[in-house]
């Protein structure tokens, strides 16, 4: 509970509505969609405006209450569960698309704006925002820019870090900040823009983004390929790379995952085939026309059992339907779902799949693999029960293989996640102890107090690394 | 808190403990996949507690012991419109559905009602519904009523606003009531047109065959169009669904047994409800009564046979269909669309009428808010979302809004009222249109 002398102060900035501690407001602010999380905040807080937002900091600041800000709390890192009580910070006040810039194609909105709502404005104008982590219908703006979340289009278009140019964000001593601008050219200073990015709430609230848009690609095409193993699929992969197309969308599902999809959806999949690739071409039509022909010669010379061309976007849609089933099919199996997102240099796919395999087998647990081919993202889903402890253990092992693994291959323990809770205890294996104290500086010169959404990124104990003899 | 109060959640905790399905409440992983297609999470601005991912956090909180069900609790279950669009949403199949039954039911077995309520719950639920002849004689009493001339008199003295403005728009919507004496001569058996494409059973339903008997004359019109021969079991009951969704399980699931009973006799190959409301119940009788083994498999095969009329019209094929020039939008009864499945089939009909010009209404797939006896309970709530989907109804210039529900309809009449706009615009059932326009068709024909 918060002290009455705060809760007074806090209820003076914002009115005692938009200050909640009921034993329902705690309990449903007390978790994100991430497995076996949950701890109940002191209090929640819907600040009206940025006034309010800086208002709240410096009470914060100067009582060290945590903060931390949330979204729609659909991250996979426990990035938004209070694990040290404290105010969780709504933004459902602050949810305005504020500018469509025509003239520079920018976007400027308030961090509550849910993704597809932005895209879909934006696209009334013609414009595209690119990225489109699978979440969009619900996850916010401010989310998206503190996981640096990404989407299918990574590999052509990049993540939500290539189209931040701007960022208003309120220190944790309550200053407002305002970096970089609707400018594609600006080196003033440290990049503080791209620091934001990603920063996983833990350095200051963010109170406007203005993002780079694009024009709308004019036309798109999906094609499906089958193959009898994951390895022919990475061979079609590289082959792509190498003759210099860039596809908008190349997502893979192992042979699990077509299993467990076909099961689920009977959309005829054969479930013998070892490895889906399902391949998408966006922009001017003469382009996807070549582009696509020439990828289904790849698909063809790199021993695709078959190929198939969407003839119309319905028919476009049908085929990508058992990508977009993979979550669904995979949810269903057990009570708990565990997705998880190391990557590798995509020329590591196959042999990076074939690990998690082993690593599965290894430890007995069920785990299936699919992802976006293109940028070497992997989501290795773990079908489980939270209330098998034993098994839990397992899974927390292999993962930990995995991580592993990931970084052996010159990978990462987390393509787009991030961090959070559950994954801070192998961020030193991934950017080493002289990292994490670089990492730690800049967190204690930002927030001294340590109230910016505490307990994330920097763990409590790290993981040893423990060296797998091979 | 009275001792009387504190034994009265202890027992509440440990029913939640016994009876709620915990693997469904571990199934919601909290993606929050749900959340935008949740009327009452979009109308309170986004509060996580009035959202699907909340309630079963909620229900799960209960369960675990580490929440009190107290008054917000219950306020909270209580302002879920069962509207179901959280499932089609849920990656994980979460029978979102099932757990709000269940802990429904355990809240208002708990419950102490004072008198009037309970009496009016009593009455309704154990003694009108359950029984066709007290319909038939509850819906005589409103004939009169209408007929009389109290009915002028009321509403000329304001009566009815006592009872809360909403009511007395809903009262202004109900339909005439069939006179007493064509109740009772209900069909037992309809012919197929010629060659039969069909056998079907016709699930009349209590309201339907009464309040909306017309609804039902032009449902068996249609499928005899379609040439499909029926038949109507005459010792079935209502669907049970009112008592399903206010925790009165138990009573549900004696009228589902009947049914049962009654539809097991016949030569037919489905089972056709006109009401999504009733519909989707009787598809999961099943799940209803999963708990009774020697149920089980009986109420399988009376589920697997259920299916809205639109889907079988569609299926079987109308004769050509012709209306006056207008502007027809459709609005999904909550239960068809989410639990039956049945989307496409109302649309296309309609789509295929001459002289219709079909526009789609923005988020014509979320609830109205009628969802049962919502619009009485939760009246607030229930008007907030009216208001929203009428201003999505007049965006589309529609003249006729169509609906799959006795309740829907009712609320989207009431719609009509509140925005002032009866002389402009109707709103009917799906199969009265069609009626209409395979009428219009015949006639056009012949002039032709
Ligand atoms: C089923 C499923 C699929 C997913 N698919 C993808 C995918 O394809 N790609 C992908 O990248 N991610 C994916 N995610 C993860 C998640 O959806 C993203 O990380 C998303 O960006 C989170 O948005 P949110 O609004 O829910 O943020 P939240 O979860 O509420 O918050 C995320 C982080 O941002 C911080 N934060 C939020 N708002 C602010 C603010 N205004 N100021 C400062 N900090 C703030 C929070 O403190 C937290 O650390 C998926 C998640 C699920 C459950
Ligand atoms: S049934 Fe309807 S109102 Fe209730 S939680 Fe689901 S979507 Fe929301
Ligand atoms: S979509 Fe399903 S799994 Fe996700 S939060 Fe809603 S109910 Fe839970």
């Amino acid at each position: 509970m918060l002290n009455k002398e705060v809760k007074g102060k806090l209820e003076k900035i914002v009115g005692q509505e938009n200050l909640l501690d009921s034993q329902q407001d705690l309990i449903v602010y007390s978790y994100d969609a991430t497995p076996d999380y949950q701890a109940l905040p002191d209090a929640v807080i819907k600040p009206r405006h940025k006034e309010d937002v800086a208002e709240i900091v410096k009470v914060c600041n100067e009582y060290k209450v945590p903060i931390v800000p949330r979204g729609s709390a659909t991250n996979l890192c426990a990035g938004t569960t209070p694990l040290e009580g404290g105010l969780v910070m709504l933004f459902n006040y602050m949810k305005d698309i504020i500018e469509i810039d025509e003239e520079n194609l920018t976007v400027t909105v308030q961090p509550g704006v849910i993704t597809l709502d932005m895209i879909k404005a934006v696209e009334e104008k013609g414009l595209f925002y690119p990225p489109d982590p699978s979440s969009m219908k619900i996850s916010t703006i401010g989310g998206n820019i503190n996981e640096c979340s990404g989407g299918l289009r990574g590999l052509k278009y990049g993540v939500t870090r290539d189209y931040v140019i701007g960022i208003e964000f309120v220190m944790p001593d309550g200053s407002i900040v305002k970096t970089g601008g609707k400018l594609a050219k600006d080196v003033a200073g440290y990049d503080l823009t791209r620091l934001m990015v990603g920063s996983e709430g833990t350095l200051g609230i963010i109170t406007e983004a203005t993002l780079k848009l694009i024009p709308v690609p004019e036309t798109k095409k999906t094609m499906l390929a089958l193959y009898d193993s994951l390895e022919a699929a990475g061979n079609t992969v590289s082959k792509i790379i190498s003759n210099r197309i860039i596809p908008a969308t190349l997502e893979f599902l192992d042979q699990p995952t077509i299993q467990v999809v076909e099961d689920f959806a009977n959309i005829g999949l054969p479930t013998e085939a070892g490895a889906i690739l399902l391949i998408e071409q966006d922009g001017p039509e003469e382009v996807v026309e070549r582009d696509i022909q020439r990828m289904a010669e790849i698909c063809e010379e790199t021993n695709a059992l078959s190929v198939q061309i969407a003839q119309s976007p319905e028919e476009g849609e049908a085929l990508t339907s058992a990508r977009r089933s993979a979550l669904s099919a995979l949810a269903r199996l057990k009570p708990t779902t565990i997705l998880e997102d190391a990557t590798v240099p995509r020329s590591k796919i196959s042999e990076m799949v074939k690990a998690i395999e082993e690593i599965a087998d290894k430890y007995n647990v069920k785990i299936c693999t699919f992802g976006h081919a293109g940028d070497g993202n992997l989501h290795p889903t773990c079908m489980t029960d939270a209330r098998n402890r034993d098994e839990m253990q397992r899974v927390e092992q292999a993962f930990e293989d995995i991580f592993a693994k990931a970084i052996d291959m010159g990978g990462t323990i987390t393509g787009e996640h991030g961090v959070g809770v559950m994954k801070s205890p192998y961020l030193s294996w991934k950017v080493g102890e002289a990292g994490v104290e670089a990492m730690r500086a800049i967190k204690e010169a930002f927030d001294p107090n340590n109230i910016m959404n505490p307990g994330k990124v920097f763990a409590k104990d790290a993981r040893k690394r423990v060296v797998v003899q091979r | 808190m009275s001792v009387e109060e504190s034994k009265r959640k202890t027992q509440i905790v440990q029913d939640f403990q016994s009876k709620m399905d915990y693997d469904e409440l571990l199934n919601c992983m909290r993606c929050g996949f749900c959340l935008p297609s949740c009327p009452t999470y979009i109308e309170t601005g986004g509060n996580e507690a009035a959202s699907p991912r909340g309630r079963i956090a909620l229900m799960k909180a209960v369960v675990d012991g580490k929440m009190e069900p107290d008054k917000d609790f219950e306020d909270q279950l209580s302002l879920c419109l069962g509207c179901r669009a959280c499932e089609p949403a849920c990656p994980s199949g979460v029978k979102y559905g099932h757990l709000l039954e269940e802990a429904r039911d355990i809240l208002q077995a708990k419950k102490k009602h004072s008198l009037p309520v309970k009496f009016v719950r009593r009455f309704f639920f154990d003694q009108v519904f359950p029984h066709q002849n007290r319909m038939r004689t509850l819906n005589s009493l409103m004939w009169f009523y209408q007929k009389s001339g109290v009915q002028k008199l009321a509403r000329a003295t304001n009566m009815t606003r006592i009872a809360g403005k909403n009511m007395s728009t809903m009262e202004k919507v109900l339909p005439a009531i069939p006179s007493p004496s064509k109740m009772k001569n209900r069909p037992e058996r309809i012919e197929a047109e010629s060659a039969v494409k069909k056998k079907v059973a016709f699930f009349s339903g209590c309201l339907m065959d009464t309040m909306f008997m017309e609804t039902n004359d032009a449902t068996l019109y249609l499928l005899k169009k379609a040439n499909c021969e029926v038949v109507i079991p005459q010792t079935q009951n209502c669907c049970g669904a009112l008592h399903a969704h206010s925790g009165e399980k138990d009573t549900a699931k004696e009228l589902a047994k009947k049914n049962i009973e009654a539809f097991e006799e016949g030569d037919f190959d489905y089972i056709i409800s006109n009401a999504g409301g009733c519909g989707a119940l009787l598809v999961e009788y099943d799940y209803l009564l999963k708990d009774e083994p020697e149920w089980k498999e009986r109420a399988k095969a009376f589920s697997d046979k259920v299916m809205d009329i639109t889907e079988i019209l569609y299926d079987a094929g109308l004769p050509d269909m012709e209306l006056d020039p207008q502007i027809v939008t459709y609005q999904d009864s909550c239960h068809l669309r989410n639990v039956m499945r049945t989307a496409a089939a109302p649309r296309k009909l309609l789509q295929s009428i001459k002289g219709v010009t079909y526009m789609e209404m923005k988020e014509a797939d979320q609830c109205c808010g009628s969802a049962g006896t919502y619009n009485i309970i939760e009246q607030e709530m229930s008007m907030q979302i009216l208001d929203h989907k009428m201003a999505n109804v007049e965006k589309t210039e529609a003249a006729t809004i169509v609906t799959a529900n006795p309740g829907c309809l009712l609320q989207m009449k009431a719609g009509v009222e509140r925005e002032g706009k009866r002389d402009s615009m109707r709103a009917v059932h799906i199969v009265d249109l069609l009626a209409e326009a395979v009428k219009y068709g015949e006639k056009s024909l012949q002039k032709a």
